[in-house]
């Protein structure tokens, strides 16, 4: 790739997270897939987008609902290899958090980057 | 020739996902493509309801994607994680379950995310349908 020297992240699957951690199963189940495949030896870069980034918020607990919650699942990643962390500049700001208050270390790409990040994985599945 | 494969995350009937899959399936083949599967998650997984009974002047998209199935071989996988937890079951699961009926039956087949990582990969495009 002509461009990859620019963010110099690629890998097999990319996983896009676009939901929030409350509300619907789409972060859980994008997860899951993430996790199944980081278990099957692919290398997984997890995109946190939108309000996908209120994931990383930390201090979450699983609420009224008996939901698991997300949480424990984003402290596992790091025992399945999943060590590319991306998080979109962009929506931190809209929901006013920064990159060094999350749960986990993560780096920012903007939105104008992730054309980039979809040519360097070789499958992009998004939540 | 191009190899596809689709994953399906709408439930049937409530968005426009299920419909447009089962066409671009259909054209896929009808093209001369390779269509290696169809992957169904999150609520796509209720497209394989077996129970699922339409009114008569409706698509009937159980039967379009046993249809597709027949026709062209496809392999239709559903995420079992996400099945058993919305009530989709083949026999095999709902004894194990100790569940009365079943609601999942071939050509439809139970399987792992690990079939959608792999379908992904294998493929050319993986084309994703969802709400």
């Amino acid at each position: 790739m002509a461009n990859d020297k620019a963010l110099g992240v690629d890998g097999d699957l990319l996983v896009i997270l676009r939901h929030g951690p409350h509300g619907t199963s789409w972060l859980r189940e994008g997860l899951d897939a993430a996790l199944v495949a980081a278990a099957f030896g692919r290398r997984v870069t997890l995109l946190f987008m939108g309000e996908g980034v209120t994931a990383l918020v930390p201090g979450q607990k699983s609420g009224p609902l008996g939901q698991k919650g997300t949480s424990p699942t984003l402290e596992m990643l790091e025992m399945y290899d999943i060590d590319t962390l991306l998080v979109e500049t962009e929506a931190l700001a809209l929901f006013g958090l920064r990159a060094d208050g999350l749960m986990l270390s993560a780096r920012e790409v903007e939105a104008a980057e992730l054309a980039e990040l979809a040519s360097t994985h070789s499958l992009v599945l998004t939540f | 020739m191009m190899r596809y494969a689709i994953l399906l995350m709408g439930a049937p009937y409530s968005s426009q996902a299920a419909h447009s899959a089962l066409r671009f399936a259909r054209a896929v083949a009808e093209r001369g493509h390779r269509l290696e599967g169809v992957f169904f998650y999150h609520d796509g997984v209720h497209n394989a309801a077996r129970l699922a009974a339409p009114p008569q002047d409706e698509p009937h998209l159980v039967d379009g994607w046993t249809a597709l199935a027949a026709d062209h071989g496809v392999p239709l996988q559903i995420c079992i994680a996400a099945a058993l937890r919305r009530g989709l079951l083949d026999e095999r699961e709902a004894a194990r379950h100790g569940k009365q009926g079943y609601s999942v039956a071939p050509p439809f087949e139970l399987t792992g995310l690990g079939q959608l990582v792999d379908l992904g990969l294998r493929c050319d495009r993986l084309v994703t349908f969802g709400p």
